[in-house]
């Protein structure tokens, strides 16, 4: 699926006469997932990025900006030559997006190998963290396991004695079970990844849930797939019997297929709806009111991500041929967060803090996600020391 | 009751519930192609429409009940049109003429579905009392919802039985997957019983789909991976025969179910929970082409052929 | 003379013609995304003119032709994240594990006909889907990123384009070549008799079983050896690649170019991708397309478009 967005500042344009890089327009290229049961992930992540161009004034560094979407159907390949294409046919400035870390595995050598600066809004897989970091990278979300590690704390924090994990069996699913196993002082008495994306019955899962009886049941399905989980947990009658704890299971864009069933299951997130600083109150603001719906993490994350790209250009006024000091300035990651100020590690990953979210029910009714309490401060994730650079 | 014996119950009644839904999609398949020898790869395109039709209809009636009959009957007319339209072209044909046709009409029908619905996919809510959990005996949950799946498809493989078994229609179906030419030489509207056919199959194949779309979600190409184990059960089955289609169907589903579920005990002997947890499904969707494999070698006919063919 | 040019050998000519100069456009313009397209077209194109010589000359259909490029690509991946990347390690083990595997399978498969051996065929391949999306140590589903490309010492650089380029080129050209030659002895006849009326070739006293196995062998290992190009052209491999709807994209490329004709397959796969690259930038649905135009090729059109083309006559 591809769309294009131009937009055109007409006075920027007419002045740009002599062959002076500064003087063009920047080029975008976004991979994200625009079709099957996930597009509203990307849709959202789209409708974030297009806010923050309306609150840039449709410019980045003051130049005109091209954004161009492409779907990867939540395919590793497909992703990979998606991604090839807007830096061979193309020739984008950045790439933005990826919401999958399979697909962002896959699609990253093309990337690094053309020196093109790719920022992930969403997936933080483990070896882009450590191995095989570099400089070219960044990440606007989280590693994947420093997620469920918070959630690991808080399960401490309640004193769960053993616990059953369950997950998908790709990229983010292993990292999330790694993350929890790396705090999570109890004992785990069963793990389980299923097949993934195709996998939404969890009946054989729930089964052996049942018959294990553990204090708690972790869980990261995001997505349709999180909707699927969470309504056979409660149709299997569990929810009443086993606590559930989540990552990325509950977000913005499931509560509403979850309904009731969400009420009353923590997650962790690095960013919920009510932070209280004001970028974000300005973005949850104008995105409801632009798009009727609240926005989720997704588009919080890809909101930073536009800000970010846009720090490093008006660092180099322009000039997007100067890498080497557009990543100086990303690293210093100078702009207005939504999650609040936070700094890079050596990884290009945030080092911020995670907070507990809970869904409650508003007195008019309709369920929101609220932030309770905040679980870890200035956490950084566990694999920095694996990259090379400094 | 002892905690391994409730789990073995309950992915042996997650086997047999696959194992129905399965039997409902090779129904069709098998006797369009027992009857009128045509390989129909887009018969997953019926059970995706089955399923969006559903969701679509249950949205616009706010009735579950009311949504699945509207979409059977929609799926049936859409099953219709398709034989008249292009199946009919195809009757005599190389087998291979059939697969690339079909093959073409699930590209068409998955775009189809796309322009028409969006590339988001549908949900298909359920009503309330058939969300929770029944104890079926004492310590055994089961969701409500996949009991009902069970005690439906039975009744429609009854229904079907007792169809095909016990009256003229039923009749000439048989007669017609032995012997094309005798049926039509002896004045049956031949033209008339194939379109009909053709329309009860895709309909089974539609039901199949919105059964599952209130666990799975109706999306675009849901039909593809579910085609082919239809194919396989058919085969096992023997082409043109019922009663193989339901053999095989259960055996099917339960060798899949279970197997997902008790391979990775096995493997975890040896390897992390990571890798066997990727091995036993992929073996357990092996075991499903090994066992048409064997019973290829041992009946190239399948289980039950029908026979004259 | 004439006979030489009729519209058909045109086509054909000056495809070949343009496919041997677009590299020298490329490098010129500098515009390199059209020799990624027409590389991968290429080596498609060789897995089709392999699949051709068994189901197009020798009606044997195999649903499951998709399987050889994914064990030669997955032969190439495993050993380059092993370490070992020396083309002359892999190519050969490729196409010895494709040749076992067509041998076995084979085997197996020849004993049955018409939709039985579609779906037997198909069987295997899903088998072998299934055992790499299994293999957790090489990706699973997700797939495997390949580092380094098949390192063929000074003979020849496969990380640059054109280099790469001119030996996918050269590979088809001297599968098409093989192919005919085949087609045209013995060997060829029997395949192609066979298909058209078995019985009688039994009569005359050939063992079929024999030669056609042999058949599916060459097939094999020459879409294997595409699967390896494929590896290094995209860096990377995964279990989609062997996906049953993989071996129906062969099989659609080579109906729509024409069976049983030599650069039928070449046709076809660049009709296909470049009708898949066009019409997606001019609508999102053009599925629905292709879709349909398949459906009347098959009940209106047999040949193909080298059907089309040879009924032709030069004026």
């Amino acid at each position: 699926m591809r769309k294009t967005l131009i937009t055109a500042s007409a006075l920027m344009v007419s002045l740009s006469v002599s062959a002076l890089a500064q003087h063009k327009s920047i080029k975008i290229g976004f991979v994200s997932t625009f079709s099957g049961p996930t597009a509203v992930i990307g849709n959202d992540m789209r409708n974030s990025f297009d806010l923050a161009l309306d609150h840039l004034d449709r410019k980045i560094g003051g130049l005109p900006v091209e954004v161009i979407y492409e779907d990867d159907q939540q395919k590793p390949e497909v992703g990979k030559q998606k991604t090839e294409k807007l830096i061979e046919s193309d020739h984008v400035d950045f790439i933005v997006g990826y919401i999958w870390s399979n697909v962002l595995l896959a699609s990253f050598k093309p990337a690094i190998d053309s020196k093109t600066i790719i920022v992930s809004a969403n997936a933080g897989p483990s070896q882009i963290a450590g191995e095989l970091c570099s400089p070219y990278f960044f990440s606007t979300s989280w590693q994947n396991d420093q997620t469920p590690a918070a959630v690991g704390l808080y399960m401490n924090q309640k004193g769960v004695k053993n616990a059953y994990l369950i997950g998908p069996n790709y990229a983010a699913g292993k990292d999330m079970l790694t993350g929890v196993k790396a705090t999570f002082k109890g004992k785990i008495i069963g793990e389980e990844y299923t097949r993934w994306p195709d996998q939404l019955d969890f009946s054989a899962e729930l089964s052996k849930v049942r018959a294990a009886k553990p204090d708690a049941v972790f869980v990261f399905y995001p997505g349709a797939a999180g909707v699927q989980f969470l309504n056979q947990y409660v149709q299997a009658g569990l929810k009443s019997q086993i606590p559930l704890y989540t990552a990325f299971t509950i977000d913005e864009t499931t509560l509403p297929r979850q309904g009731e069933n969400a009420i009353g299951i923590p997650g962790a997130q690095q960013w919920v709806n009510d932070l209280p600083n004001d970028a974000n109150k300005k973005f949850v603001a104008d995105y409801k009111a632009k798009y009727k719906t609240a926005p989720s993490f997704y588009g919080a994350q890809t909101y930073d991500a536009a800000n970010l790209v846009n720090s490093a250009v008006v660092a180099v006024k322009g000039d997007v041929a100067k890498k080497t000091d557009m990543i100086k300035a990303m690293e210093k990651a100078d702009f207005a967060s939504v999650r609040g100020s936070f700094r890079y590690g050596n990884n290009h990953f945030p080092i911020q803090s995670f907070y507990l979210q809970d869904v409650v029910k508003e007195s008019d009714r309709a369920l929101v996600l609220k932030t309770v309490a905040t679980i870890v401060k200035d956490d950084q994730d566990g694999f920095h020391d694996k990259c090379a650079m400094k | 009751m002892r905690d391994e014996v409730i789990l073995l119950i309950e992915q042996c009644l997650n086997g047999l519930q696959f194992g129905l839904l399965l039997f409902l999609l090779a129904a069709g398949l098998t006797l369009v192609f027992g009857i009128m020898d045509v390989v129909n790869l887009a018969h997953g395109s019926f059970y995706m429409l089955g399923a969006y039709f559903a969701a679509t209809f249950a949205a616009l009636t706010e009735s579950f009940a009311l949504g699945a009959v509207l979409a059977l009957a929609a799926t049936l007319a859409v099953g219709m049109a398709v034989e008249l339209i292009a199946i009919r072209k195809l009757y005599g044909r190389d087998h291979l003429d059939h697969v690339l046709a079909t093959f073409g009409l699930i590209l068409f029908f998955n775009e189809l579905v796309r322009l028409v619905w969006g590339p988001a996919g549908m949900n298909l809510p359920l009503p309330p009392f058939l969300s929770a959990s029944v104890e079926i005996l004492p310590d055994v949950h089961y969701p409500a919802y996949r009991l009902a799946i069970i005690v439906a498809a039975l009744a429609v493989a009854l229904t079907l039985y007792m169809v095909v078994m016990h009256t003229r229609v039923g009749m000439l179906i048989r007669a017609g997957a032995s012997n094309r030419e005798m049926v039509s030489a002896l004045g049956i509207n031949i033209q008339l019983l194939y379109t009909l056919v053709f329309g009860v199959g895709a309909a089974l194949a539609g039901l199949a789909g919105l059964i599952q779309a209130p666990i799975l979600t109706a999306q675009i190409g849901m039909g593809e991976n579910i085609l082919i184990v239809a194919l396989v059960v058919i085969i096992i089955g023997g082409i043109g025969s019922i009663r193989g289609a339901f053999v095989a169907a259960i055996f099917v589903g339960l060798v899949d179910t279970v197997g997902r579920a008790f391979l990775p005990e096995l493997f975890r002997l040896v390897m992390t929970p990571a890798a066997a947890s990727a091995l036993a499904p992929a073996l357990s969707s092996m075991l499903i082409y090994l066992l048409m494999a064997v019973v290829l070698v041992w009946q190239p006919q399948g289980l039950f052929p029908v026979d004259g063919k | 003379m004439s006979a030489i040019f009729t519209a058909r050998n045109l086509v054909i000519g000056a495809l070949l013609v343009f496919l041997a100069l677009l590299p020298v456009y490329a490098v010129a313009t500098g515009q390199f995304f059209p020799l990624t397209l027409l590389t991968r077209i290429v080596i498609l194109a060789l897995a089709a003119t392999s699949l051709n010589l068994i189901l197009g000359y020798g009606g044997m259909v195999s649903f499951g032709h998709a399987a050889y490029m994914g064990l030669g690509g997955y032969v190439v991946g495993i050993m380059a994240k092993e370490d070992i990347t020396s083309g002359f390690a892999q190519w050969p083990l490729a196409l010895a594990v494709c040749a076992l595997f067509a041998l076995v399978v084979g085997a197996l498969c020849l004993r049955t006909r018409g939709v039985y051996f579609i779906m037997i065929t198909l069987a295997f391949a899903q088998m072998i889907y299934y055992v790499a999306v299994g293999l957790d140590r090489y990706g699973g589903d997700d797939g495997l990123t390949i580092y380094r490309r098949s390192q063929f010492t000074n003979l020849i650089d496969l990380s640059g384009k054109v280099q790469f380029y001119y030996l996918c080129l050269a590979l088809l050209l001297a599968a098409i070549w093989l192919v005919s030659r085949l087609i045209n002895s013995r060997f060829g006849m029997v395949i192609q008799g066979s298909r058209s009326n078995e019985r009688r070739m039994r009569a005359i006293g050939f063992p079929i079983l024999r030669y056609r196995l042999a058949s599916f062998v060459i097939a094999g290992m020459m879409c294997g050896l595409a699967g390896a190009l494929l590896a290094n052209h995209t860096d990377f491999i995964s279990p989609a690649v062997m996906h049953w709807t993989r071996s129906g994209d062969l099989i659609v490329m080579i109906v729509l170019g024409g069976m049983g004709s030599l650069f039928g397959p070449l046709i076809g796969a660049i009709t296909l991708l470049m009708l898949e690259e066009g019409l997606s930038r001019v609508t999102e649905y053009w599925q629905i397309i292709v879709g349909p135009l398949l459906l009347f090729i098959v009940v209106y059109a047999h040949g193909g478009i080298d059907g089309i083309l040879a009924s032709l006559r030069r004026g």
